[in-house]
């Protein structure tokens, strides 16, 4: 454990089955730990692993007082995919489209479900404004439109999408100012949320405005949290590429913060290994995700992402789910995908349980967590005592579940490695032992240490980051118009909190279009760059 | 039969595998057409025999970037405004709209384009998949004359053009179909059933429709749509490459398909321009353009774009033969390898499947 009289950091990340929170040092080190329990209201067990891990903290030699000296806490955290999954919390929101008469065979939320849709919307309409690829007006903005709307529906917050905000963002700020002005009210602009393709665009805009509450609850329960302990840390949220928002970015940007998980497991293995390159497997309670890691960053996904039913265009990294975890139940008919979750502790075999798991499975052939050298001992005493009863041929079960897991997971590998047989696996999360020394179609498995809170060290590492999705014309203008692209990615990186002089171009993606007479190139720059000090 | 509102879904999923690659994402079509659906009614499906000779046929087809369709979607009245305008110009109003192409958004679009007029949608299409130029359709290759374009774009515009051929045709309505932001609605080929005798596609909204109910359910998606095709597996494996460049308008690329399970160890190429149109393996051709190529997700069958092709994915390229329309000479002239620049003599794909099989 590292060094705690230094600067110190708090990374807590809230997943499905546990709440993981570590501290780490001003060498980067893992200084304390803790996992506790997630709670259906999030807040609560966020609070019971901030306590615990300042618990471990102080517990610790020239620990006293250490919690002084933790600058910054960093939160990754289910509340909002959970408030629109639950449809709970949601606020009403005045759906504003700036692009007739474009567009208007295909109105807002045409492909929403029907009760999210009830839940969300205070009204939608499509009025005049927007733009045209090339950079013309389609419409004035219509700004009377606009109030009749606002003045019918009664909103929380407001949404504004306009036709190719992407490129020319001046119609969406223009009714973004009278809506501040004459409304008062939260309102998401387009433009801000995701990049070109309207609909889905639109749908994560309404999803934003939507988030508003939930994103003040989560952020005044973070600051809350923090006070109500003595913290004067600054708080920040993981988003769902890895990087970092501000609390007041966070306010505005809540659906940013959806699928923040993956991202952070992806960038804590690649942090605790010091591997850059390598297939990520993170083995939880109920599955395994796997990850590719690329350059330290999550490989992203083609696919468009589905949150709560709804189409959007975020870029989430690609994860590969098995249902693999250290709680899945094994049967004589197969494993899974049915686990006992955090009943792990009493019900599987290991633990005196009278339900055969993947744990159990794991540790009849050896394979234990740091720590649980005592546990085949115990497992093969409770095969012992059920010797004679219908669980007779158990071992025997247990040994076909080990193999089909092994062989599950030799295949997502081989589909997320492509062929490239020269990366290592790290494994990671708590069901990590349950991998295999040798997995076929990577170069080794790597086991670093802390690898069960590796996604709570992935959002105390967290970078911060600013994007630019934009069309530029193709020809010799090309490569200037890209270096203002990446100065702007660069200014929003360093707007999010990232140190100007750290910060770096991480992604930078063309795809040329076709059709235009004047060729031009979407083009999509990420910069990214650790917090400034 | 009549389409409604539960058949667009398939029908969706069936015009994107007919795309060959191309014709434009289908999902902003399919919610127009359910959102037209539910407003106008179901849209009742006509075979070419059931119209009387002198009914007039409206051929609609969405043109532009696929990029800027996904944007700039349509609004509601461009159909109204072409319908219109062929009132105007043949004393008489259409009486039945039909998908230029069934590959891609221009299959179920017509669908909305249809039920707003409130008309029925002829079960034919002008390609039997979809292809980039407009001249390449079967009204083309039957030797109807290119002497009409009706267009409307979401301004309110409409223009006509009289066009000397069908070069000039797509000459002109691609120059008006930028002026109006890269995104147009479209007639061209205005027929009468009679002219449309053999100068169509019959029976496509049809064939789209059953493709998209093979995979739906099934335990084996890929083979129930393998079967439903009656295609060639070309390969299965893995994307390893897709490399792109823009000329002349248009999207060329190659994307490599490096195979796995059974295919391992082999490698396919496929030469894209916004559509897929000839797939190598070792220099040597499996299927060639105007044969339909397709790029399908491996696990759920479903049909993916040239620009949606990505390293990494896990696919599997399916080929089956064209109507037998494009395989006469003026078919191969317009729409076969040497029109797309490849130097290759057109072999049917059944011929280089069964030549590999004896080889």
């Amino acid at each position: 454990m590292g060094d705690v009289r230094t600067g110190l950091r708090i990374g807590i990340d809230v997943g499905g089955t546990n709440t993981d929170a570590v501290v780490l040092d001003a060498e980067g080190g893992v200084a304390a730990k803790a996992k506790r329990p997630t709670t259906a209201d999030v807040t609560g067990g966020l609070r019971a692993a901030l306590d615990a891990v300042l618990a471990d903290l102080e517990n610790r030699p020239g620990g006293e007082g250490a919690r002084d000296r933790v600058s910054r806490v960093m939160l990754g955290t289910t509340h909002a995919t959970n408030a629109v999954l639950e449809r709970r919390n949601l606020g009403r929101v005045a759906v504003l489209r700036l692009g007739a008469p474009a567009t208007t065979s295909v109105p807002p939320l045409s492909d929403w479900p029907a009760d999210l849709r009830a839940a969300v919307s205070a009204g939608e309409a499509v009025v005049g404004g927007g733009h045209y690829v090339d950079g013309r007006e389609i419409a004035r903005p219509d700004l009377d439109a606009v109030r009749r709307l606002l003045d019918a529906a009664g909103a929380d917050a407001v949404a504004v999408t306009a036709v190719f905000s992407p490129a020319t963002a001046e119609h969406e700020r223009a009714v973004g100012e009278l809506v501040a002005a004459e409304y008062g009210l939260p309102v998401s602009l387009s433009h801000e949320i995701g990049s070109l393709g309207l609909l889905e665009r639109e749908n994560a805009t309404v999803l934003n405005a939507a988030l508003h509450g939930v994103a003040a609850q989560v952020t005044g329960a973070l600051v809350a949290a923090l006070a109500e302990r003595g913290l004067r840390a600054r708080p920040y949220l993981a988003q769902n590429d890895g990087t970092l928002m501000t609390v007041e970015q966070a306010a505005r940007l809540p659906v940013s913060t959806i699928g923040s998980g993956p991202a952070n497991s992806l960038r804590g293995a690649a942090y605790l290994s010091g591997v850059a390159d390598a297939i990520v497997a993170d083995v939880g309670g109920t599955s395994t995700d796997l990850g590719v890691l690329t350059g330290g960053f999550p490989r992203e996904s083609a696919a468009a992402v589905e949150i709560g039913g709804v189409l959007t265009n975020f870029r989430m990294p690609d994860v590969l789910s098995i249902a693999l975890g250290g709680g899945t139940v094994v049967r004589s008919a197969g494993a899974g995908p049915d686990s006992v979750g955090y009943r792990i502790a009493s019900e599987a075999l290991v633990f005196g349980g009278g339900t055969p798991t993947m744990t159990d499975a794991a540790v009849r052939a050896g394979r234990v967590p740091p720590g649980g050298g005592g546990w085949p001992r115990r497992l093969a005493a409770a095969l012992a005592k059920a010797a004679g009863t219908d669980m007779t041929d158990i071992s025997d079960t247990l040994r076909a579940a080990l193999l089909a897991a092994d062989e599950a997971v030799a295949d997502a590998v081989d589909r997320m490695a492509l062929g490239r047989a020269d990366r290592p696996l790290v494994a990671v999360g708590g069901g990590a032992f349950l991998l295999p020394e040798d997995v076929p179609g990577v170069s080794g498995v790597v086991r670093p240490g802390h690898a069960e809170v590796a996604n709570a060290v992935g959002a105390a590492i967290a970078l911060a980051s600013g994007r630019v999705d934009t069309i530029l014309p193709a020809g010799e203008s090309r490569s200037r118009a890209i270096e203002r692209a990446k100065e702007e990615a660069a200014a929003r990186a360093v707007a999010a909190g990232a140190d100007p002089s750290l910060v770096e171009i991480v992604d930078l993606l063309e795809v040329p279009l076709s059709y235009l007479s004047e060729p031009a190139v979407r083009v999509h720059v990420k910069a990214a760059g650790p917090l400034a000090r | 039969m009549r389409i409604e509102e539960s058949d667009i879904p398939a029908l969706a999923r069936g015009c994107a595998v007919l795309g060959t690659g191309g014709g434009g994402d289908v999902r902003t079509g399919a919610l127009a057409a359910a959102r037209a659906v539910r407003e106008h009614g179901p849209v009742p499906l006509v075979g070419l025999p059931d119209l009387d000779d002198d009914t007039l046929i409206v051929p609609l087809s969405g043109i532009g970037a696929p990029t800027v369709s996904h944007e700039m979607i349509h609004g509601e009245d461009e159909p109204r405004r072409i319908a219109a305008e062929v009132e105007r110009l043949f004393g008489r109003p259409p009486g039945a709209v039909m998908s230029s192409e069934i590959g891609g958004s221009n299959g179920v679009a017509p669908v909305a384009w249809a039920a707003a007029l409130g008309l029925p949608l002829l079960d034919a299409d002008g390609m039997g998949r979809a292809f980039p130029e407009v001249q390449m359709v079967s009204m083309y290759v039957a030797g109807l004359p290119a002497d009409l374009v009706v267009m409307s774009d979401v301004a309110g515009n409409v223009v006509t053009i009289r066009p000397v051929d069908g070069l000039w045709s797509e000459r002109l309505a691609r120059a008006v179909c930028v002026a109006s932001g890269s995104s147009a609605l479209m007639a061209d080929y205005v027929l009468t059933a009679a002219s449309a005798r053999g100068a169509v596609v019959e029976g496509t909204v049809g064939r789209a429709l059953a493709i998209g109910r093979a995979t739906a359910g099934a335990s084996d998606p890929l083979e129930a749509l393998r079967q439903e095709l009656g295609a060639v597996r070309l390969v299965t494996g893995k994307l390893t490459d897709v490399e792109r460049r823009t000329t002349g308008g248009f999207v060329r690329g190659t994307a490599t398909i490096e195979g796995t399970g059974a295919d391992r160890g082999r490698t396919l190429t496929l030469e894209l321009q916004n559509e897929n149109l000839v797939a190598t393996e070792d220099g040597a051709p499996l299927a060639m353009v105007p044969d339909l190529i397709t790029v399908v997700d491996t696990e759920t069958a479903a049909a993916i774009q040239t620009e949606g092709l990505r390293y990494g994915q896990r696919v599997t390229v399916l080929a089956w033969p064209c109507d037998p329309l494009w395989r006469t000479g003026k078919g191969l002239e317009t729409a076969g390898p040497r029109a797309f620049g490849y130097d290759l003599e057109y072999t049917p794909v059944e011929e280089l499947a069964e030549a590999r099989r004896h080889g």
